[in-house]
């Protein structure tokens, strides 16, 4: 099963490195990893994807919680939340069938970006499944290239993953700790 | 005050309460060296290699809890020291390696000597730093210490280019509190699971401690006695957590684990209730984990939060330091007998008696176990004693008890052969008054004999005893039971380490039977102006007994035969 960890760590160089490196040397594989700026410079925010079990998501967790420049790690797996991904498709489109892609985009709610005499590149952003089914109707028409940004994800609502700055004292949740199960 | 980088570095050891560095010159940390005169307050031994620097540091942090410092050059005196972070991170020890680097403009240009260590340790280090700004030094410093002793402890490198150590700043020491926003100490329990732990404490009959480093890291030895006559539960040890409660006290059983007693295994696999205290469940303690401990609840109390239910689920984890946490329970336990329990423990006891060696005529033969033991008494059980990684280290810990924390150093985790020798006079020039003896194998010694040298130069009064059998022991062993006695690459040629001792200006005694033991013991123990080697010669063929082969079940040990006419 695929769990999604929003993460944050300190702005600081090498700190990606530090991440990556765990997920190697600890045989956690990556579905996606995804790192920008948040609205507070000194911290940035990761969207990392994992398909493993429960158990595996947990260890994860307290791994990224025992490198010095990871500050809070929320598991949004089973809490209402925001998934998008972003996907750039070119596609090989000529007079017979340019209309069909603007039909599709239309119905999927993506934008066609580039137009060319032979191609046209279309923005499509979404989940995950939503991508995948765009492209598994475009992959007969013709795709040449696509790219995708990987996942981020944000929690609905009240749910809010911030820092003071701070990692929560632990004991309480504050390292991916469960006393009692 | 405006001062270099260099001095930076040497004020911020100062400040740290360093008075002892182990480490080795070279082009990129030359201006560190260079300003090391101006700091006649911190003693600088120059070792034989930057491996041997960093087992002294190890055997150092491990003599004392505090934190050990070892210095290197770049490229090659970095990556020599390697071996001494992962030994030191394997098994929570303090240490901080400084590390020169080439200057800012050279980096990533392959440049002479240039290695990228802050990348090569990523995977090794509890932390590192690559430092960028002579401005940040001085906090950088402080930053590692802290990170080096705190928490869970471990090694952090600090690699700093040669430009850095030149570049002149004011300094002013950063004495305010150390803000690390992602790092934060677990500490104590909460209610809830003091109460979860006391409930499950209460209804045992048949509770086990299982006590690891943890209890020598966290100074709970005290805290750890005060639970055990209050709860009235026996004890087992891991290699590490020799010394954490005196062996010799009645609930104290033995060490646990492949080559652990086998009734203390056989306690494990029986218990009904587990106390894993500063301990981690590693492979070597607990074979099979699919048939480990069927019977028992488990409660785990250690500092790091990714070591609970890692490798065996437990019904309670508490993460907090030991210390503090033992300090919670204790006065909240109910004191408690478990006579039935114990006397089945006993039972098993007295059979494991009857196979053990130490109990038997040696027929006139010198056995490692002897030697061991002999050794033990005639130090009267005080001494601190640094092991190599082999049989020899099984022996030590089958036939050594220890007292007190801090007396038995030895590579548990990476099992790193060559750390004995350097590891002892870290350990000896640490606590001058200690009476520290290294036991190393004829193999393991060979990898850092180097630093006899500096033992010389030091004045380190290490007392070394060689347990040499030809062979690389451990190897030949499992080559013996699972490898059909094909014997290859483990007969091994050594010098005439008397000879060799004679060369460096170190007594020696050869010992080739059980009633010269004494004799040398006491010559060794009467020179104390700078080490002594006694090279023991024993029977080739011996056999660590007993021993769960690697990912057996911890009950099916293979076991000193009962009546063996020659026991080799």
């Amino acid at each position: 099963m695929k769990h999604t960890l929003s993460v944050l760590v300190e702005n600081k160089p090498g700190v990606l490195n530090r991440v990556v490196s765990l997920f190697r040397r600890r045989s956690f594989n990556i579905d996606s990893l995804t790192v920008g700026r948040t609205h507070t410079p000194e911290i940035s925010r990761m969207t990392i994807v994992i398909d493993g079990t429960e158990q595996d998501a947990d260890r994860i967790e307290k791994n990224l919680y025992k490198l010095v420049n990871v500050i809070q790690v929320d598991h949004l797996t089973d809490k209402p939340n925001v998934i998008r991904d972003l996907a750039l498709i070119k596609v090989a489109v000529d007079n017979t069938n340019r209309s069909e892609v603007m039909q599709l985009c239309d119905i999927f709610r993506a934008h066609i970006v580039d137009v060319g005499p032979q191609s046209v590149v279309i923005e499509i952003t979404g989940d995950e499944d939503k991508i995948e089914s765009f492209a598994d109707l475009l992959r007969p028409i013709g795709i040449l290239e696509m790219v995708r940004t990987g996942v981020v994800a944000m929690g609905r609502g009240e749910h809010l993953l911030t820092s003071n700055g701070y990692r929560p004292q632990p004991g309480a949740n504050g390292n991916g700790h469960k006393s009692v199960i | 005050m405006k001062l270099k980088g260099a001095e930076i570095i040497w004020e911020c050891l100062l400040r740290e309460g360093v008075n002892l560095v182990f480490g080795y010159p070279g082009g990129a940390i030359l201006p560190t060296y260079d300003a090391m005169t101006k700091y006649p307050q911190i003693h600088h031994v120059l070792t034989r290699h930057e491996q041997g620097a960093t087992h002294m540091a190890d055997g150092y942090a491990r003599a004392t809890g505090k934190v050990g410092v070892a210095i290197a050059t770049s490229g090659p005196g970095a990556t020599n020291m390697v071996t001494g972070i992962a030994t030191a991170m394997l098994d929570s020890s303090p240490i901080v390696c400084i590390t020169g680097q080439v200057a800012s403009s050279y980096i990533g240009t392959d440049a002479f000597q240039e290695i990228d260590i802050s990348g090569v340790t990523l995977p090794i280090t509890k932390h590192n730093y690559l430092v960028t700004d002579v401005e940040d030094l001085a906090y950088t410093i402080r930053e590692a210490f802290h990170i080096a002793r705190t928490g869970r402890p471990g090694p952090v490198l600090i690699d700093i280019p040669k430009d850095i150590q030149n570049a002149e700043t004011e300094f002013v020491y950063p004495d305010e509190p150390i803000v690390l926003p992602g790092y934060r100490p677990a500490s104590a329990a909460t209610e809830a699971e003091i109460e979860r732990a006391l409930d499950l404490i209460h209804a045992a009959r048949k509770p086990l401690i299982l006590a690891g480093h943890g209890v020598v890291m966290s100074g709970a030895a005290s805290e750890l006695m005060a639970f055990v006559e209050k709860a009235q539960i026996p004890v087992a040890l891991t290699l590490l957590g020799k010394g954490g409660m005196p062996e010799g006290h009645p609930m104290v059983l033995g060490m646990m684990g492949m080559h652990g007693e086998a009734y203390v295994n056989q306690a494990i696999q029986e218990a009904d209730l587990l106390l894993a205290f500063g301990m981690r469940f590693d492979d070597r303690v607990t074979g099979n984990l699919a048939t480990y401990a069927p019977h028992s609840r488990k409660i785990h109390v250690d500092i790091d939060p990714s070591e609970i239910n890692k490798n065996v689920r437990v019904d309670l984890g508490i993460v907090g330091d030991l210390r503090t946490v033992l300090s919670q329970l204790t006065p909240r336990l109910r004191p408690k007998q478990h006579p039935e329990w114990m006397a089945q423990i006993r039972e098993w006891q007295d059979d494991s008696f009857k196979r053990d060696i130490v109990n038997r005529d040696a027929g006139g033969k010198l056995y490692a176990a002897h030697v061991i033991r002999d050794l033990w008494e005639y130090t009267g059980g005080n001494a601190t004693v640094v092991t190599d990684v082999g049989q020899h280290q099984m022996w030590e810990a089958q036939y050594y008890p220890h007292k007190r924390p801090h007396t038995l150093i030895t590579s548990g985790g990476l099992g790193t052969m060559g750390f004995g020798l350097p590891a002892s006079i870290g350990a000896k020039l640490a606590r001058p008054d200690e009476e520290v003896w290294a036991i190393v194998g004829d193999g393991g010694f060979q990898m850092t004999l180097a630093e006899l040298a500096t033992a010389v130069q030091e004045k380190a009064a290490v007392n070394i005893a060689i347990i040499n059998n030809g062979y690389l022991g451990m190897v030949r062993q499992w080559q013996e039971f699972f490898y059909e006695e094909r014997y290859n690459a483990t007969p091994m040629f050594s010098p005439d380490f008397c000879k060799l001792a004679e060369a460096y200006g170190i007594p020696s005694r050869r010992v080739t039977s059980r009633d010269q033991i004494k004799a040398a013991v006491e010559a060794a123990r009467a020179h104390n102006s700078g080490p002594f080697l006694i090279e023991f010669v024993v029977e080739k063929h011996d056999i660590v007994y007993p021993m769960v082969p690697a990912g057996a079940d911890l009950h099916n040990m293979i076991r000193r035969p009962l009546a063996a006419p020659d026991m080799v």
